[in-house]
């Protein structure tokens, strides 16, 4: 077999970087200033990261080179940029369509026709007299909404779910995680062992009691209790990922040099070890909002999410899956929406990982 | 060896109790009870079920005596489904809860693993990018999306398949339901195991058993798989946890009366005694698995020592 030649020659593509001279590159470090650098060769690292935290602009190669780098590398991956141009093009279409939809067609999400000849669930573009017709791309729903306005709402509140769960989970995880890495010892033991246990829990479970219990007062306190039930639960990963990285770097002089110069200790953990994890943290950041979205999809599904009038892509999977039979298209539409929706960000978040942080590999 | 899991089953109590407090909690701090339901039954009435189930005592008696119940297994009887008890609700729905996630759980492993092995020998081919492209779909398909797509087209318009309904162990009733969980799953493990192979194919010790002259099957088979393997076994003690959420949405799309049914039930009709029941039972599956999991690493990874 000729595999073995493949698999034995072939540079890995989770080698370390090279830079231009052929060197392996040091992690990049982010001073206190702000600029990323990479320690450079001439110097020893120690002196070059203790100038660097106290010496102005230019003594050091300033470099925006990590994410110029990364995003060169990001570039080359047909299937992340495939992922990056949907994710776009979904976002813009879902912030700005329903306005635009509303100029040209007169209908949004909550629309139902006065008319009761109209009230019931047409084909896509297919006029009430059954000819054809662009009024409704998507067709409409069992109370004669435009589904096209329904799956840009439930895009918009999707995506605003995914997002705003995922920036709970980062500040949860990022500060426990850091906390737990820079401080070490019994204190970091019990932390960590916090995060085992909540691992092994069957949390989702969990949230769905929660919903069931303190749900369906309005929908809009329903989609905060989203927000937090879904951030709370996500940022178990992260805090893994962040504490890892925080002791990877805690020992390094820069953060001597920073205890030595009287610097808190809350001060170090977030103002010089965090921001040295943002590699990491946005590309798990952009796994986690798929993620996100999937369980709230399936919270929707089950009719503990988001509640009528709003809709998300689960919700109107859940409409769409009770008339499977007579009207697919209610279910069609949504459902392949979220499912290009979500496929493209794993790529994106898989491009962005191979980019930024081609030494972390796991799915 | 012996220690660690006797020290792991001894977690097992505080953790379940955790668990089922908050769920206690969640219950009772929530306004309303079982009988603010839609159909309001007398006063009277009410008040001498709230004896009967002890709902008149303080809250740390009926705490204490939930505790007791679950920690001695007895969950009591439904508040919904009158004189049955959560125990025989439990017997009734678990194996056709087990045999789909069970079921399904086999598929995911054998197509999984499979598909990541053959892509991770031939990385970079066609092969690779087919399968790992058809593993994101099916990360990226969500379960009740694929599910009714493919009732869609194997029961509405192909008519090969029945729609939904349980038909027994060996029935095709089951093919769409645990097509429909697998898929995941399947994508899951197949990256997994591509990950776990690329690594595993580049160490020093499969070099060694190329050079002593194996054959390519027996390296991959009895050597590469074996350390290649070892996320999907970590893998799996999380994946239970999912599986159990899968089922539920696809008991629902199918109509199956397995335990994820009854759990959604009793949520919506705040039946107590089940809901405790049921996460109670739940937690100790996922524990013990995880146990289980954590076991078989060792055996297969000798340099994992407890």
């Amino acid at each position: 077999m000729n595999d073995e030649h493949d698999i034995l020659d072939e540079p890995s593509p989770v080698e370390p970087a090279l830079d231009n001279l052929g060197q392996p590159t040091k992690p990049p470090v982010r001073t206190r200033a702000g600029d990323i650098t990479r320690p450079t060769n001439e110097l020893a690292v120690g002196e070059g990261d203790v100038r660097t935290a106290e010496r102005g602009e230019g003594e050091y190669i300033v470099g925006t080179s990590l994410w110029r780098d990364a995003w060169k590398r990001l570039l080359k991956n047909k299937l992340a940029v495939f992922g990056l141009v949907v994710v776009v093009i979904i976002t813009v279409t879902c912030l700005l369509g329903p306005p635009i939809l509303k100029a040209i067609t007169g209908f949004d999400y909550a629309y139902i026709p006065s008319d009761s000849a109209l009230t019931k669930s047409f084909p896509p573009f297919t006029a009430p007299d059954g000819s054809f017709s662009w009024l409704h791309p998507m067709g409409t729903d069992n109370a004669g909404r435009d589904i096209l306005a329904r799956v840009l709402l439930g895009g918009r509140i999707s995506l605003m779910v995914g997002i705003i769960s995922t920036i709970v989970s980062l500040i949860i995880g990022v500060s426990y995680g850091a906390t737990a890495g820079y401080l070490g010892g019994k204190v970091d033991d019990v932390m960590m062992r916090i995060v085992d246990v909540l691992y092994s829990l069957p949390y989702i479970i969990l949230v769905v009691v929660l919903l069931a219990m303190f749900g369906g007062k309005s929908p809009l306190s329903q989609l905060v209790l989203l927000f937090i039930a879904l951030g709370a639960i996500s940022w178990l990963t992260m805090a893994r990922i962040v504490r890892g990285q925080v002791i990877s770097l805690k020992n390094q002089e820069f953060v001597t040099a920073a205890r030595a110069t009287g610097v808190s200790t809350g001060k170090i953990i977030f103002r010089h070890l965090v921001p040295n994890t943002l590699g990491p943290v946005i590309v798990y950041a952009t796994l986690t909002i798929p993620q996100v979205m999937l369980s709230e999809a399936f919270l929707s599904f089950l009719g503990f999410g988001v509640q009528a009038p709003l809709a998300s892509w689960g919700s109107l999977a859940n409409d769409g899956v009770q008339n499977i039979a007579i009207f697919p298209w209610q279910l069609i539409f949504p459902g392949v929406t979220m499912a290009l929706a979500l496929f493209s960000l794993n790529f994106l978040g898989d491009g962005l990982r191979d980019a930024l942080d081609p030494q972390m590999r796991k799915v | 060896m012996l220690r660690f899991i006797v020290r792991r089953l001894i977690i097992t109590v505080p953790m379940v109790i955790i668990v089922v407090s908050l769920t206690w909690g969640l219950i009772r701090l929530a306004p309303g009870n079982f009988y603010t339901g839609e159909k309001r039954i007398p006063p009277a009435i009410e008040q001498n079920l709230r004896e009967k189930y002890g709902l008149n005592k303080p809250w740390y008696v009926q705490y204490g005596k939930m505790l007791k119940n679950t920690l001695m297994l007895d969950f009591g009887t439904s508040l919904k489904y009158e004189g049955q008890s959560v125990g025989s609700i439990l017997a009734r729905s678990l194996p056709v809860s087990a045999t789909l996630g069970l079921l399904a759980y086999l598929l995911a492993l054998v197509v999984g693993v499979t598909a990541g092995t053959l892509a991770a020998l031939k990385q970079n081919s066609r092969l690779d990018y087919a399968s790992m492209a058809l593993a994101m779909l099916g990360i990226s398909l969500p379960n009740f999306v694929l599910g009714p797509l493919l009732v869609l087209i194997f029961s509405l318009s192909l008519f090969w398949l029945p729609p939904t309904r349980w038909g027994g162990f060996p029935s095709v009733n089951l093919i769409l339901p645990v097509l429909t969980l697998s898929a995941v799953y399947m994508a899951y493990i197949a990256r997994l195991t591509r990950s776990g192979m690329l690594e595993v194919l580049r160490a020093d010790y499969i070099r060694t058993a190329r050079a002593k002259g194996l054959s390519e099957r027996e390296v991959v088979l009895r050597h590469a798989l074996r350390g290649g393997l070892m996320p999907v076994v970590s893998y799996t003690g999380p994946a239970l946890a999912f599986l159990i959420a899968g089922t539920v949405v696809v008991e629902r799309i199918f109509v199956y009366p397995g335990l994820g049914t009854y759990f959604l039930n009793a949520c919506l009709n705040r039946d107590e005694p089940l809901i405790i029941g049921i996460v109670a039972f739940i937690s100790i599956s996922v524990l013990i698995f995880n146990l289980l999991v954590d076991i078989a690493y060792g055996f297969i990874d000798p340099r994992i020592r407890y």
